[in-house]
């Protein structure tokens, strides 16, 4: 498995043409190769991630630890504007960008099912087609299952429009696909990424740490505290507090979803909740700050320095924080305006975000959280284990 | 008018701007490179040496004023200025705070540099990192900045300073000036000139490749010799170290590095070996490979090592040539096959064998050998064998403007009232050969903030002050 490049090119140019996805990834691994080799004879990087001082554990870099290093990388853009073989320097490194051309082609090729995994290439079409399916199916289905659209006020009882059991049923299903999904792809790169490891004892410390470095976004902080770059070489926060709204405020409505299913199946207690409920105080604070944490994110992504990450992925990161805004605000709304004639509408058009939102979770963005808590945690573990290298020293 | 006027755009002229800046003047800075090229040869910097009595985040135990001293004195064999070293050490052990307030953050001592953790604090990202920090800062701080650049003349009224020349012809007056231009290193004529034909009538430093940034021509340091200012140190003195002979022209910095020539032996182009290999860890020795490699013929060397070596020294940048015999090896080097194979014949026969162990002097040497291998001497054996070809790539050059502590430049051994000097435009003052990690960045930030200072001491009529 730990085929060389050079190896391997000579196998592709004997084997049938390959298509083009294939020969991307190839193409990328390379330049992500080349670029490696060079900051390993430098290292002046090692202090602002986890990705440098992984890469000073290895002389030469194949495939696997390709894949794991491009999902280490948090795009932070610190170690471009340190870089002094930054273009225009004719060595022309840039490891965010090449790291991130690397990660989009990994979850393209760990995606299960494999021929789900070109929905990664062409993203924007992939979460716009999700969306309009969503609408779609929701609008017809209230239109079919309780006429029009616009209709009397129904004290915010959702149920009257879709019954429970169905919603349930629907979201319980496309949800687990999601997750199976994202799973065996995320084992799938874990087994592949991890197959040379050896000696690792008891990883709970390793864990631990990889929850942490998750939960806080420890990589986006520069390693001095003050952050990664943005728009140019000064350091700032603001990435980080937009990502912990976005994640919380996501996590906050899962929380929501989570309590008003135990009521109404452990307690019986149906909806709609009164305002001051678990549930609806959990989904109205986290609709806040998926409102806040995405249009920050958003205008963030797109004052971001040209020379960051992969501007072919702009589609999928914004297409993606795009549907979470949409989602937080057609809630809010919704709850707003639950007892009024506009509920069922409303209700239709949430609901067929958050589905368009199930059903590319594992074929968009959201998937990078599964790859990178993985790399976390190999990182964490690698850690922990004897480095094999003994280099002699300066 | 603008009160001082900074020629130069590293850290040496970062550091003058700073300091004036905080003292009340205006401030203007003349970088001669675009914006992308800005910091000169402190982009690939990587460390500060550093004075301290006690563990100081980033760096462990202590490294005390007298053996800071004692290094420098021995890496320079005494020719150096005490007074001024001194000067530099104690401003080493106190900067730093001051560093982190323009931006400057430090890291760990990187993997690979063990035994800098006591005596260097690291940048964190390196030179281009904290050259970033101080235009920043500047930037926030109201110096006005202008890249593209050159300045080619002073105009001076005796000593004083007047006016600087750019380039293209703009005349900009100034109450007060700090040079801080860089050495003449990226000027291959000048280098040319000074190292003239060698023995074999070869031009060597036509040869040898530049380290650092293509924008130290030194026009302004020839124009302050030509024009009556005090000089100080030998053109063809400058730190020059053995890298990859496939580095770029310019700019190659820190990974174009060599470091298994410990671990294996090293021909010349005639196939043969020249000097002791193994005479101390590399770190120690590259600076003299740069020198031995000049005195080759075509100013090239190749270091060969075997499979045994592979893992035990810094990755290369670029591979090494692969051969699966010597024979084969020195083919593709373009080196006398039969001769290579004798010398690495020689080589094994005169091994003794014994604990072979890279990370300490291990004492590995060759027995009736001409020239010998003091340590790691280990049989070339085990294919596949490798081979890096060896330059002399220059860091930067020693000879600059004769300075004293106030940082001023002087004529005919009197100061300038308002004309100072920072950098490696004056380091020949406290290097008068050799060099230690470090020191250049030390000897800067000392004096780039005395000069900065006291340009704008001057301009408000205040006494000029040492540190």
């Amino acid at each position: 498995m730990n085929s060389s490049y050079a190896e391997r090119r000579t196998l592709d140019a004997v084997s049938e043409p390959v298509p083009q996805v294939i020969s991307d990834i190839l193409r990328y691994e390379e330049e992500a190769q080349r670029i490696l080799t060079i900051c390993n004879s430098c290292r002046y990087c090692e202090g602002f991630c986890a990705v440098f001082p992984a890469m000073t554990r290895r002389l030469d870099f194949v495939k696997e630890d390709v894949h794991y290093l491009a999902n280490l990388c948090h795009n932070c853009g610190a170690c471009l504007h340190s870089c002094q073989y930054a273009a225009p320097h004719e060595f022309d490194v840039n490891v965010p960008r090449t790291l991130a051309q690397v990660r989009a082609k990994t979850y393209t090729e760990y995606a299960w099912p494999k021929a789900f995994g070109r929905l990664y290439d062409r993203n924007g079409l992939t979460v716009s087609l999700a969306i309009a399916v969503g609408l779609a199916l929701f609008l017809i289905l209230a239109m079919g299952l309780a006429g029009p659209l616009l209709h009397a006020p129904l004290a915010g009882n959702f149920y009257a429009i879709f019954p429970h059991n169905l919603l349930a049923l629907m979201f319980g299903v496309v949800f687990l696909y999601a997750l199976a999904a994202l799973g065996i792809g995320a084992s799938r790169f874990w087994r592949t990424t991890t197959q040379n490891d050896r000696g690792a004892g008891s990883n709970f410390g390793a864990a631990a740490e990889a929850a942490s470095n998750v939960l806080t976004l420890k990589y986006l902080d520069g390693g001095h505290g003050e952050g990664c770059n943005e728009s140019g070489t000064r350091y700032t926060l603001r990435r980080r507090r937009f990502h912990h709204m976005t994640f919380y405020g996501f996590m906050l409505c899962f929380a929501a979803t989570c309590v008003g299913t135990l009521y109404h199946y452990a307690l019986d207690w149906h909806a709609p909740y009164p305002l001051l409920s678990l549930p609806v105080v959990l989904g109205t604070l986290g609709g806040i700050g998926l409102v806040a944490g995405p249009v920050g994110l958003l205008w963030l992504n797109i004052q971001r320095h040209p020379e960051h990450g992969d501007p072919t992925q702009h589609a999928m990161d914004r297409g993606f924080i795009v549907l979470l805004l949409l989602i937080s605000l057609t809630g809010l709304a919704l709850l707003g305006l639950r007892d009024t004639r506009w509920m069922a509408i409303l209700l239709a058009i949430h609901l067929g975000f958050v589905m368009a939102f199930f059903l590319t979770m594992p074929y968009g963005k959201f998937a990078h959280g599964f790859y990178r808590g993985a790399a976390l945690l190999k990182n964490a573990m690698e850690k922990r284990m004897p480095n094999n290298l003994n280099l002699g020293s300066d | 008018m603008i009160d001082v006027l900074v020629i130069g755009g590293g850290n040496a002229a970062l550091c003058a701007a700073l300091s004036a800046r905080e003292a009340g003047a205006s401030v203007m800075l003349l970088e001669a490179s675009p914006k992308a090229w800005r910091g000169g040869n402190s982009q690939h910097t990587r460390n500060l040496r550093c004075m301290h009595d006690q563990p100081q985040d980033v760096l462990v135990d202590a490294y005390p004023e007298e053996e800071y001293w004692q290094d420098l004195f021995k890496v320079t064999g005494g020719i150096t200025n005490e007074h001024l070293a001194r000067l530099v050490i104690r401003q080493s052990s106190s900067c730093r705070p001051w560093m982190r307030k323009h931006g400057v953050r430090f890291q760990n001592s990187l993997s690979g540099t063990l035994h800098l953790a006591r005596t260097n604090a690291f940048f964190m990202g390196g030179g281009k990192a904290l050259v970033n920090a101080y235009y920043n800062s500047a930037e926030a701080l109201g110096v006005e900045v202008r890249y593209d650049s050159p300045a080619s003349a002073i105009e001076r009224d005796g000593s004083k300073f007047v006016a600087a020349i750019l380039e293209n012809g703009d005349r900009i007056a100034a109450r007060s000036c700090v040079l801080a231009a860089g050495g003449f290193e990226s000027n291959r004529e000048w280098l040319d000139e000074a190292w003239g034909e060698n023995e074999n009538g070869e031009r060597p430093a036509l040869e040898f490749l530049i380290r650092g940034t293509q924008f130290n021509r030194g026009v302004l340091l020839r124009h302050m010799i030509d024009t009556g200012a005090d000089s100080i140190g030998d053109p063809t003195q400058s730190h020059m170290v053995a890298i990859d002979a496939r580095a770029p022209l310019y700019d190659g910095g820190i990974c174009t590095r060599i470091d298994c020539v410990p671990l294996g032996i090293v021909v010349n182009r005639e196939g043969r070996r020249f000097y002791d290999e193994g005479e101390d860890f590399w770190p120690k020795r590259y600076a003299i490979w740069g020198r031995l490699v000049a005195q080759q013929r075509g100013q090239i060397s190749w270091s060969i090592i075997d499979q045994e070596a592979i893992g035990r020294f810094m990755p290369p940048v670029f591979p090494g040539m692969k051969a699966d015999t010597i024979e084969e090896l020195a083919t593709k080097l373009g080196l006398p096959a039969m001769q290579v194979k004798q010398t690495i014949d020689e080589f094994n026969a005169a091994c003794v064998p014994a604990g072979f162990d890279h990370t300490v002097l291990d004492g590995c040497h060759t027995n009736g050998l001409n020239p010998p291998k003091s340590h790691w001497a280990s049989s070339i054996n085990q294919a596949p064998f490798y081979g890096f070809p060896l330059k002399p790539g220059v860091t930067f050059t020693y000879l600059g403007l004769k300075t004293d502590d106030t940082a001023a430049v002087r004529f005919n051994d009197r100061p300038s009232p308002n004309l100072f000097v920072a950098g490696e435009m004056m380091a020949g003052n406290i290097l008068g050969k050799g060099y230690t990690g470090g020191i250049g960045m030390a000897i800067g930030t000392a004096f780039g903030r005395i000069a900065g200072r006291n340009a704008a001491h001057y301009t408000a009529g205040r006494q000029q002050k040492a540190a």
